[in-house]
């Protein structure tokens, strides 16, 4: 029978090995959380912020809020992760960062074995008036693919607040990603969705961001960049609705495909129903740009070599 | 260094290189001049290996024949390319750039900058893509051609497109580019560009129509070519 601290440490060497940073997970001025399961194995509150948890019958509900005002001066540190190969792990987040609120949360989720797994993040944000909260989130898969991954998010961005979201997915097999957020966008607010991905073998992929620019001068950027190898397949879908005047938002869609029989598809909707809002897409899908490649080949690397920058630089 | 000799490539029927020959000599700026249209890129392409292969004649680089080389096999023989209009790459910072396929050090990479005009604190973590300005992308082109330390450099139209300021920071790149010893293929249709040259070559309709020294080609060149108006033939 394994120990909790035996338990503990091996995630948090998993953590380790996923990029995140173990010094301030342990440190006490870093407000952290660690999630095995079902279990919380670590929390750390710090000032201005404060972390609750519950346990839940195959996951942790965590309610995260920072005081109005307090600008949380260390990242916040969230690790979530299931060490065995097959299970169940619903996360419920509920975030408040109440008015002239300022933080930012490096996560990491991690299943390092999985061969039968889902895990599913369920989350509602509310981020107050002159507000800012960056979250940047990481997962480090295995190899094999065999994993659901189901994150879903309904974010408030309130008057002259930030909110960026990162999220990354380029460590190991994606398996199955069914990606869902939704922002409403309040006046002068400025919102940045960021997903990186990098699919392999069978990986099945599918991110779907919407921006609703409700508020006067609100602004959006919807940007994803994804490489697909091997028999992987991927649909994003950017949404932005330009519905307040002087709104600006743009949706920018990157997919490079390097595999005979990867498939590669982006649906960009945009749409304004007021007259004084402007919003705009791009979207480019193929192989790996051959001038990008000659450039580098002339430079003395091989094909392989010249393959594994561009796709580096793309999904950094 | 580098012969050409008989280079043809026809392409859609027509004679675009056509029975050229031309001579790079170690530590040489050869300048090619010539208007647009003559073929000067793809004879750029061609000496490097990028997109065609000729239909006759022969690329001899340091003894060996190279004709049929990918760019690959080339530019590990110490050749390279800087182009006219280079790629962009998100994510790769100018840093990461300079120092592909070199294990230069820090202090390399910065030189390198400098000599192209680029002070190394406001470019170095900069990323080589549309942030940066046309003019800019070139030098950091320039940079990086000269972090490859090349036996040989084809340097295509790199003076195109460059405003007054940037321009001599161009051409110093190009003259400490010979200092460190390499040879210099120098493409250009900018008489100010090749005064830094030993030799020049006036390219007209696919062919290398005369070699001499600068100022005589480029009286040449203004009398001849600037109203010839002449094409690669049909």
């Amino acid at each position: 029978m394994i120990t909790i601290k035996e338990e503990y440490q091996e995630i948090v060497e998993a953590y380790g090995k996923a990029g995140g940073s173990k010094k301030a997970l342990e440190s006490r001025e870093v407000a952290s959380l660690v999630v095995h399961e079902n279990r919380v194995l670590r929390a750390n509150q710090a000032e201005g912020i404060s972390v609750k948890w519950e346990q839940l019958e195959k996951g942790v509900r965590v309610k995260l809020t920072v005081e109005e005002g307090k600008k949380i001066k260390y990242p916040v540190h969230l690790c979530f992760g299931m060490l065995p190969q097959e299970g169940l792990q619903e996360i419920v987040l509920k975030v408040n960062v109440q008015d002239g609120g300022e933080v930012n949360i490096i996560a990491h989720c991690i299943f390092p074995n999985a061969v039968n797994i889902i895990h599913k993040m369920d989350a509602d944000i509310k981020i107050g008036s002159n507000a800012k909260f960056k979250y940047h989130e990481t997962h480090y898969h295995g190899d094999s693919g065999g994993i659901t991954v189901i994150p879903k998010a309904k974010v408030e961005v309130g008057e002259k607040s930030t909110y960026h979201n990162t999220f990354s997915l380029i460590e190991g097999c994606v398996g199955t990603l069914d990606f869902n957020y939704e922002v409403f966008c309040g006046e002068k607010s400025v919102t940045e969705l960021v997903a990186k991905v990098y699919g392999k073998k069978e990986d099945d992929i599918k991110i779907s961001e919407k921006a609703n620019l409700n508020g006067r001068e609100a602004r959006s950027l919807i940007k994803s960049r994804l490489v697909l190898r091997d028999r992987a397949k991927a649909v994003v879908i950017g949404e932005t609705y330009g519905n307040a005047p002087l709104a600006r938002g743009h949706v920018d869609c990157t997919e490079i495909v390097d595999g005979e029989e990867a498939i590669a598809k982006a649906i960009p909707v945009v749409s304004v129903t007021n007259k004084e809002a402007k919003v705009t897409h791009e979207a480019a899908i193929g192989s790996i740009d051959k001038k990008q490649m000659q450039t580098l080949m002339a430079r003395g690397l091989d094909r392989e070599e010249a393959v594994k920058v561009i796709v580096k630089g793309i999904l950094k | 260094m580098l012969q050409i000799e008989n280079l043809k490539l026809i392409l859609d029927g027509k004679p675009i290189i056509d029975d050229l020959s031309l001579h790079v000599e170690k530590e040489e700026i050869l300048a090619v001049l010539g208007v647009n249209g003559t073929g000067k890129t793809t004879l750029a392409y061609l000496i490097m290996g990028v997109n065609y292969l000729p239909d006759d004649g022969k690329i001899i680089f340091e003894g060996k024949d190279i004709t049929k080389y990918s760019i690959s096999q080339r530019a590990k023989m110490g050749i390279t390319l800087a182009w006219q209009e280079p790629a962009r790459f998100e994510g790769l910072s100018i840093r990461e750039y300079l120092g592909l396929g070199n294990r230069l050090k820090m202090e390399e990479i910065e030189d390198y900058l400098w000599a192209v005009g680029l002070p190394p604190s406001q470019f170095l973590n900069r990323s080589v893509d549309a942030s940066l300005s046309g003019g800019e992308r070139k030098r950091v082109e320039l940079a990086s051609v000269l972090a490859m330390k090349p036996k040989l450099a084809i340097l295509d139209e790199v003076d195109s497109g460059i405003d007054v300021v940037s321009l001599p920071h161009i051409v110093n790149g190009i003259v400490k580019m010979k200092s460190l010893g390499s040879s210099v293929l120098l493409i250009t249709h900018s008489e100010d560009a090749v005064e830094i040259a030993d030799k020049v070559s006036v390219m007209c309709a696919g062919k290398i129509y005369k070699t001499g020294q600068p100022k005589e080609m480029c009286q040449w060149f203004k009398q001849n070519c600037q109203v010839c108006g002449h094409i690669v033939p049909g």
